[in-house]
């Protein structure tokens, strides 16, 4: 079976010009606010939702996050397999990804935010949220001072660079697709009858 | 409104000194129309914009424009800014419009907060705001140190790389929440 969005590059260099040309900026602005939007609708602008999901007692952060994946993983595997879109993956550090998934599982318990629910908390008047978000640009600072000795140390162990599990796995995508879009459709059943929040 | 919350959870601190976040108001709308608005909102910026949805990078940009306006030179020789010139990009546009959408969620839904500290951590933590900025803006910091580490955050490994069946993704969120979880319970419950 041919799979034409393969014969796609995976990504585009950027221009190095400081500002974005406008039109890819409206495109920002317009899917930004839906995103905001939802966001905050879902109630995953609110500190104890976020929080709560982290003490296992509200589930709202795992629903919306694991219903967001089925669909969108069905509807992006589908337009790349016709090659209407590019996949966007960034690489598998597995050093990396389990030091700074856990770090940043940690930093989110004490804000009680994410750097995507921070902005929409701030924007549904939770001013905290700012506090918060300074934090996100000094860490983000701290890092870039930290980055070249990262290069060549945790960011290498375990460096798989830029793969799919189904490739990673030599399953089908389709198929793989199918039987995640499955899987997480019953524990999403299952997460309802247990947890009704 | 805010009576509503209090009166539950005042029974609940006298019986335990642990907080329960379901004494809270949850979302308004069902996660999963939301998760799948989400889920469509990505078909959407992968086909229109060629972007996958991410927050974090949005801070870094903004920690690069700081730094380009502190210290020119030293911010150009760091290897992540080499790598990654802050820059209004689109993604920037995007968490800059994020906050504007939670602003017209909010109005709409009559649920505009306007408060400095939620219910929930007041109930655990007290009155203080200094408490409260100094903890978040501590919290903040790791996070944006660790998505830097991880390449990406709760959006960007949590739904976008996820959705797109990246192991590394798949990794990320699954330390992420156990890294938030053992953090979580004892600052909450213990």
């Amino acid at each position: 079976m041919t799979d034409a969005g393969k014969a796609l590059p995976q990504s585009v260099r950027q221009p190095v010009s400081p500002v974005a040309e406008a039109p890819k900026l409206m495109t920002g602005v317009l899917f930004g606010l839906a995103f905001g939007f939802l966001l905050q609708k879902g109630g995953v602008g609110k500190f104890n939702v976020l929080i709560g999901q982290l003490l296992l007692q509200d589930f709202t952060v795992a629903k919306v996050m694991l219903t967001a994946i089925v669909v969108g993983m069905i509807g992006v595997f589908t337009l790349h397999h016709f090659g209407k879109v590019k996949l966007h993956l960034k690489p598998t550090r597995i050093g990396a990804n389990i030091i700074g998934g856990l770090l940043f599982g940690a930093g989110f318990a004490l804000l009680g935010y994410c750097p995507g629910t921070a902005a929409a908390a701030l924007g549904q008047g939770s001013w905290d949220a700012l506090f918060g978000m300074a934090g996100l640009v000094a860490g983000s600072w701290v890092f870039a001072e930290l980055s070249a000795s990262f290069k060549g140390t945790i960011e290498k162990w375990g460096d798989f660079g830029k793969v799919t599990l189904p490739d990673l796995l030599h399953v089908r995508r389709g198929v793989f697709v199918t039987i995640v879009a499955v899987l997480l459709t019953v524990g999403l059943f299952a997460l309802e009858r247990v947890f009704p929040r | 409104m805010s009576g509503l919350a209090v009166l539950p959870m005042s029974v609940a601190v006298a019986a335990e000194p642990g907080v329960n976040a379901l004494n809270y108001p949850g979302p308004a709308w069902s996660p999963y129309v939301v998760g799948a608005g989400i889920g469509v909102l990505s078909w959407l910026t992968f086909y229109f914009s060629e972007k996958s949805i991410g927050a974090s990078s949005f801070y870094a940009h903004i920690a690069g424009f700081f730094g380009k306006l502190i210290a020119p030179r030293h911010t150009k020789s760091l290897a992540y800014f080499k790598a990654k010139p802050p820059r209004v990009s689109w993604g920037f546009a995007f968490v800059v419009a994020t906050i504007v959408g939670g602003a017209i969620a909010a109005l709409t839904g009559g649920e505009f907060a306007n408060e400095w500290l939620p219910h929930m951590w007041e109930a655990r933590f007290g009155e203080s705001i200094v408490l409260r900025a100094a903890i978040g803006f501590g919290g903040g910091l790791l996070m944006a140190f660790g998505a830097r580490l991880a390449g990406g955050c709760t959006s960007g490994h949590g739904i976008s790389g996820t959705l797109q069946l990246n192991p590394g993704s798949w990794i990320t969120v699954i330390c992420l929440f156990i890294g938030g979880i053992a953090v979580a319970i004892p600052l909450f419950t213990l």
